[in-house]
């Protein structure tokens, strides 16, 4: 699971994809898995950061992630 | 280290400028509380959902009403159409403030009755009246409305065996301008057959026409329609003082003035377009006024409006069960309500919003009730902040006909509350339970036994 190369993320949550032109506004939440994305994180990594520093049980969010990277999917801001 | 706050991911496309057709309007503003009680706190004691109504509301509603008519017109007279929401305590409410009761069927005539309307304040409308309802309403001198020539002439014979004069309207309908006519209820105004009626109620000698009454619809936009109306019964009154020499006593108009909320469909709010009482008093009132009736002969004025003074005072509160994607990426939310209890969402985009804080990211979502069915949506598009399992929300203006053409499908309908002008809460209704609702049934003998 890798988000695209060139998409750019801001910690604002501001994302921009340079080859449809379409920007995005995420959440605090969604910024930061983009990021952690971005930096080659596995799903499994990005579940412990995640739930190490949010107040959020495993299980809610495993299906809140999967849920978004659908969402990404979506966008077509996913490597396939 | 403490931990952050969660909220669920997400992200959302921004298009610049481009107004989306889900309208500008987000409803992330957080309504935590109904006349000083929380939210939280009425879900917690009463459960989810729960319909809340606002005593201060209604008589505000009514007060400014009545004003609206008073300052224009001398003689006016409310009467609460209980078909609107006939919980007592709402009617209460109405009739403690002066209103009479309207009611359209014997069910809703003895709970006028149980709740202390005297007979002579109840205005008995509709098609459907049964012999035994008739006689008591004449007993009680109350105003019987006639709706179709079947029911004049069972009133004709009914009054053959009594030894009163029971005092009668007749339901005049008419063209307003207004598509559709509402042309299955009462006397045609346009064709004579509302001057035949007249004609028969006076050959009879038997009944006293009091009034004239008409009823042109629901939730009605023009103003003008009103206008017309009042005219046409203007002029039956008009005629009817030529020709037999006396005064009718009063004008009906019915009901059907909007309340704010908006309707499926509608480009803007309803709240930045329906007019106001106050222009639906402006052209009825000045009807009557110019009409040329004598000083002394002016008709009372009665109004039966329902929506337009309880909407606004009633809530509905619920809570998130779940929720989903669907396959086309739109987001799903499932909540505790659905249209078994929120009847108007068939005819409402009513306006949700949440009951806690959270952050400025919303979501384009499907809000759907907990019914197997398809038909089960509260709003087919809305923005929210984003809902999960165990959030609340209140639905605004439910005051008018859900309470009435509820659904006992599925579930069971929940408890009603009403917060006084204390900030007290009154369960006015308590949530019905599978016992209340077995005692009707019967299971024949041979059903008793199951073995499986
Ligand atoms: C005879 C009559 N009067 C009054 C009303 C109340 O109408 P509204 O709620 O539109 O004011 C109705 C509603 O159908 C009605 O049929």
């Amino acid at each position: 699971m890798k988000l695209k190369s060139n998409i750019a993320t801001s910690e604002s949550g501001f994302v921009f994809n340079p080859t449809s032109g379409d920007s995005y506004s995420a959440n605090s939440v969604a910024a930061e898995i983009m990021l952690l994305l971005k930096e080659n994180n596995s799903i499994r990594e990005i579940n412990q950061i995640m739930l190490s520093r949010y107040e959020v049980d495993s299980s809610h969010f495993e299906k809140d992630l999967d849920d978004f990277i659908a969402q990404l999917r979506d966008q077509n801001l996913l490597e396939l | 280290m403490e931990k952050l706050k969660y909220e669920r991911p997400v992200i959302k496309k921004l298009n610049a400028g481009i107004m989306n057709k889900f309208g500008m309007r987000t409803e992330f503003t957080p309504h935590t509380h109904i006349e000083g009680v929380a939210v939280k706190d009425i879900i917690s004691k009463f459960g989810s959902p729960v319909f809340v109504i606002s005593e201060r509301q209604i008589r505000k509603n009514y007060q400014q009403a009545v004003r609206s008519f008073r300052t224009r017109y001398p003689k006016v007279q409310f009467a609460w159409s209980y078909k609107t929401n006939y919980m007592n305590a709402v009617c209460k409410v109405f009739h403690q403030e002066g209103s009479w009761a309207e009611v359209v069927s014997g069910f809703e005539y003895h709970k006028a009755l149980g709740n202390g309307v005297p007979g002579n304040k109840i205005i008995f409308n509709g098609p459907d009246k049964r012999e035994e309802e008739i006689i008591l309403a004449i007993n009680n001198d109350s105003l019987i409305h006639v709706d179709h020539f079947d029911e004049l002439f069972l009133l004709m014979e009914i009054v053959e065996k009594m030894d009163k004069r029971p005092r009668v309207a007749i339901r005049v309908n008419m063209d307003t301008g207004i598509y559709p006519m509402w042309d299955r209820f009462g006397f045609n105004y346009e064709n004579g057959q509302a001057w035949n009626a007249i004609n028969k109620i006076m050959a009879s000698e038997k009944l006293e026409l009091v009034g004239l009454h008409s009823h042109i619809g629901t939730f009605m936009l023009s103003t003008a329609a009103y206008a017309v109306a009042t005219s046409k019964l203007c002029d039956l009154a008009f005629n009817f003082n030529k020709k037999f020499g006396k005064a009718i006593q009063y004008l009906d108009l019915g009901g059907g003035f909007p309340s704010s909320n908006t309707l499926k469909g509608a480009y803007l709010p309803g709240a930045d377009t329906v007019p106001s009482i106050d222009e639906f008093a402006e052209a009825i009132t000045s009807t009557v006024l110019n009409y040329g009736f004598k000083q002394q002969e002016l008709p009372l004025l009665i109004l039966e409006t329902g929506r337009a003074l309880i909407d606004d005072a009633g809530f509905l509160l619920g809570s998130v069960l779940a929720t989903k994607r669907l396959s086309d990426g739109r987001r799903a939310t499932i909540l505790d309500f659905g249209v078994n209890i929120l009847f108007t969402s068939f005819w409402y985009d009513h306006k949700i919003t949440p009951a806690q804080e959270f952050s400025h990211h919303t979501e384009d979502m499907v809000l759907f009730g907990p019914l197997c069915m398809n038909i089960d949506v509260v709003r087919e598009t809305v923005n929210l902040p984003l809902l999960q399992k165990g959030d609340q929300v209140v639905v605004h203006k439910v005051g008018a006909y859900n309470m009435t053409q509820w659904m006992q499908f599925i579930s069971m309908r929940p408890s009603i509350i009403m917060i006084d002008e204390n900030e007290s809460m009154h369960q006015i209704r308590k949530p019905e339970t599978l016992a209340y609702l077995e005692s009707l049934e019967n299971i024949p003998e041979h059903l008793q036994q199951i073995k499986l």
